[in-house]
């Protein structure tokens, strides 16, 4: 053994720098760092900022007029002679009647120097296809004012929308608008005479979709959500979490249960595509479900927001502190209990935001759709979870797709209240977080 | 326990209302193909609903033309569709899947012409433009000027391409190969624009195939933007960038010729008339098909038909007309409403 000798200690020496001088001389670096940090932040968040308030402005100023609408006042003769020649007032005659010849006779007395086929076209133009149907639904209500003189406020047709909402230029050269100088000249009068106004379109929330801008609304689209979100909602919260109450409360850990939560981490990132195709090979081909019907869309939708909420309530599950569960088993509790007297209702606030946050990506959502057949025109607004229907983001993605230009504020407007709703069911989370949620 | 019994009635309710469903049948006519025909379609539907109180809406699904006779071809009964649109004649193997689905009787009916266009932003300068020059502009493969030997294509600028051009980037925005305009595109530009190449014609007569593929094959080098099935964002690109040309449907040429410009082919602007009178040389049917077994079971099918084929509808001045549909001539268009309300089905 030929340990060496301890070399003497250099202790005694003074440290040639001391741990203060090492601080100092470190500090400026590192609070610089900190100031640098705090800036990248900040610079981060109002970027990002910056990009929201950017697409708000956008869509609002673009979508903010399709929340008024034209009408023009026209004076309007129920003539007998035209709507019921027999004077029986007979339902059926008065449904077939000729109503357009009412509002074409209007125009022209309106308008008396109009003359020749291609003017009085063009003439006709200024109204909605759909102001005979606004004068028969009004026969049809009230026989009685046949024979009588109404002012009656019709619907402008789109592109005199477009133009009296400033979205026309009159500046351009005249071929290249869709509304003439003629045409031009028609407004202004009826303008000055009190015949042209806006008013709030009550018919973009009233009615079904259209292939006429003007009376085209997303009320058959915010049902198709509600009756596809109820579904979904009615499926996949229940299932969703007795899937994580059995997990993580009953389920003995073994490679079984290891599998099955991978399966489940793995399928919250499956593209929501691959859930459509799932659904039309399995609901539509498989059980006959009918296309285009919320039922599917809710089934498909379920599948997708399922294993959400299963994560999110295994997390709210295992926040619930152990010492809870042991003293309900300790009061002599059975497990069941204990889970459902003590432990579910502490995790249920937990539960619900999960639940929410899947919810409003469902109610985002349109690929899965377009395989199941909810990409569709659809006039009338559905009745049951068997109708027909679509969802507001396909309604606006089938707008979008529109070449009428009156389409596109009516697209930003549609956006704004999908947007409304996110931001509800989003605040609802919070919200239920606030003020239900217990930290231990 | 009552939540338990809550889940146990709600399943019990839904597998109900599932079986109420399965033994009744449809009562609206359901509509899929082409999302070109959509814009018709839909338009069509609504009159058709709205006339005809006694008749539901039909459904119109906006599937492109050859998932539309994926369906229609699938079988018989309420759970397909009844008619289909499209953008091109149907295939002779398309009409084997339907025959071989038990779909036999199909009626054909013809509504009019589509113009695709080739547009630009109203600040650019107009080019005039020839489909050979568009060809040599778009294909793949060019033939080398001093060989005549095909070679990659290595036009970057419009003059490259024919010196009467001007000299910004070769830069068209276009749809997809998934689409059906593409396929009109390929057929109506390219495949004629190829023709006068002595190296095209000589592999015609040895290779047909091959002469196909080179004609049709659209370059990959980024002179070619594919920008998706949306027209709009197309219109809204060339907007922002003048130097650009776009390629999509005449009805969105219509509605925002405040903004942009068509550029003639040939020597032919693509307006209304010349459309119509066949001149204008990019343009091409638009049809749809209809389930002859299906017309007297679902309600509706036969007076849809009868809109659709009607004056007031697909006439000179018909209401599809305001929606950039191109008319057929007279005398078709009577030919075509007399078979069509005749349910005069396709040859075999």
């Amino acid at each position: 053994m030929n340990n060496k000798p301890v070399s003497p200690s250099t202790g005694s020496e003074p440290p040639s720098r001391d741990i203060k001088t090492i601080v100092n001389a470190g500090l400026k670096r590192r609070h610089a760092a900190e100031r640098r940090f705090r800036w990248y932040g900040l610079i981060a968040i109002s970027l990002g900022l910056a990009f929201v308030v950017l697409m708000f402005a956008n869509i609002i100023s673009k979508g903010y007029p399709a929340f008024w609408q034209t009408y023009i006042e026209l004076p309007i003769v129920f003539d007998p002679a035209v709507i019921d020649p027999d004077g029986q007032h007979d339902p059926k005659a008065l449904e077939n009647a000729d109503y357009a010849a009412l509002v074409r006779t209007s125009l022209r007395q309106l308008f008396p120097q109009v003359e020749g086929r291609h003017n009085l076209r063009a003439l006709y133009g200024l109204i909605s296809s759909n102001a005979p149907f606004t004068l028969r639904a009004q026969i049809l209500a009230n026989p009685a004012l046949i024979g009588t003189h109404q002012s009656v406020w019709v619907l402008a047709s789109a592109p005199v929308d477009t133009f009296v909402k400033g979205n026309i230029s009159r500046d351009l050269d005249e071929a290249h608008r869709p509304i003439k100088d003629q045409e031009i000249t028609w407004i202004d009068q009826l303008t000055t005479d009190g015949r042209l106004k806006q008013r709030f379109n009550t018919i973009l929330f009233n009615h079904g979709d259209s292939r006429e801008p003007e009376q085209a609304g997303i009320r058959g689209a915010l049902m198709g959500s509600l009756y596809t979100l109820l579904v979904t909602f009615l499926l996949s919260f229940p299932i969703g979490v007795a899937t994580a109450v059995y997990l993580e409360e009953f389920a003995p850990k073994n490679p079984w249960t290891d599998l099955i939560e991978v399966n489940i981490n793995n399928l919250a990132a499956v593209p929501s595509i691959v859930f459509g195709l799932l659904g039309l090979a399995v609901f539509i081909n498989f059980f006959g479900l009918p296309r285009s019907a919320p039922l599917v869309g809710g089934l498909v939708l379920s599948l997708m927001t399922l294993p959400v909420i299963i994560i999110a309530g295994r997390a709210a599950l295992t926040s619930v502190p152990p010492s809870i569960r042991e003293a309900a088993l300790g009061m002599g509790a059975s497990k069941l209990q204990m889970v459902g007297h003590h432990v579910l209702p502490l995790a249920m606030p937990g539960m619900l935001t999960g639940s929410i946050i899947g919810m409003a990506r469902a109610l985002g959502e349109s690929a899965p759709l377009l395989m199941i057949g909810m990409v569709a025109f659809i006039v009338d607004v559905p009745r049951s979870l068997f109708d027909p229907a679509t969802v507001l983001p396909v309604q606006i993605y089938l707008w979008a797709d529109l070449p009428e230009r009156a389409f596109v504020e009516r697209t930003s407007a549609a956006i704004m209240v999908l947007l409304g709703f996110m931001i509800l069911m989003n605040g609802l989370a919070i919200i239920l977080r606030k003020r239900f949620e217990r930290r231990w | 326990m009552n939540q338990h019994k809550l889940i146990l009635a709600m399943a019990a309710a839904y597998a109900l209302s599932g079986v109420a469903y399965a033994q009744s049948a449809r009562d609206y006519i359901s509509i899929v193909g082409s999302s070109t025909v959509y814009p018709f379609s839909t338009t069509v539907a609504e009159q058709f609903g709205k006339t005809h109180s006694k008749f539901k809406t039909p459904k119109v699904e906006s599937t492109g033309t050859g998932g539309g006779f994926k369906l229609f071809c699938s079988g018989i009964g309420v759970q397909y569709p009844d008619i289909s649109n499209a953008s091109r004649k149907i295939k002779s193997s398309e009409v084997e899947t339907c025959a071989k689905n038990g779909v036999a009787d199909i009626v054909e009916v013809k509504i009019g012409y589509d113009g695709i266009v080739i547009a630009s932003s109203k600040k650019a300068q107009s080019i005039a433009l020839t489909r050979k020059d568009l060809w040599l502009a778009l294909a793949k493969e060019v033939p080398e000027p001093s060989t005549g030997k095909l070679v990659a294509n290595p036009f970057k600028t419009w003059k490259d391409v024919n010196p009467k051009l001007p000299t910004h980037k070769i830069e068209v925005l276009g749809p997809p190969p998934t689409s059906g305009t593409r396929d009109a595109f390929v057929e109506l530009v390219m495949d004629e624009g190829c023709k006068d190449f002595p190296a095209i014609q000589e592999l015609e007569k040895s290779d047909k195939q091959k002469a196909k593929a080179a004609c049709g094959a659209i370059r990959e080098d980024g002179a070619y933007i594919e920008a998706g099935e949306n027209d709009n964002l197309i219109v809204n690109k060339l907007v922002s960038n003048p130097n650009a040309l776009g390629i999509f449907g005449f009805s969105f040429l219509e509605e925002n010729l405040d903004k942009i410009q068509g550029e003639t082919v040939d020597g032919v602007p693509p307006d209304f008339e010349d459309i119509a009178s066949g001149k204008y040389p990019v343009s091409r049917p638009l049809f749809f098909y209809v389930k002859k077994a299906h017309v007297e079971v679902i309600p509706g099918m036969k007076e849809y038909i009868a809109e659709f084929t009607s004056e007031k509808a697909a006439g000179d001045e018909g209401y599809l007309s305001n929606k950039g549909l191109i008319p057929l001539p007279s005398a078709e268009r009577k030919q075509v409403a007399a078979d069509a309300n005749n349910l005069k089905t396709l040859a075999p």
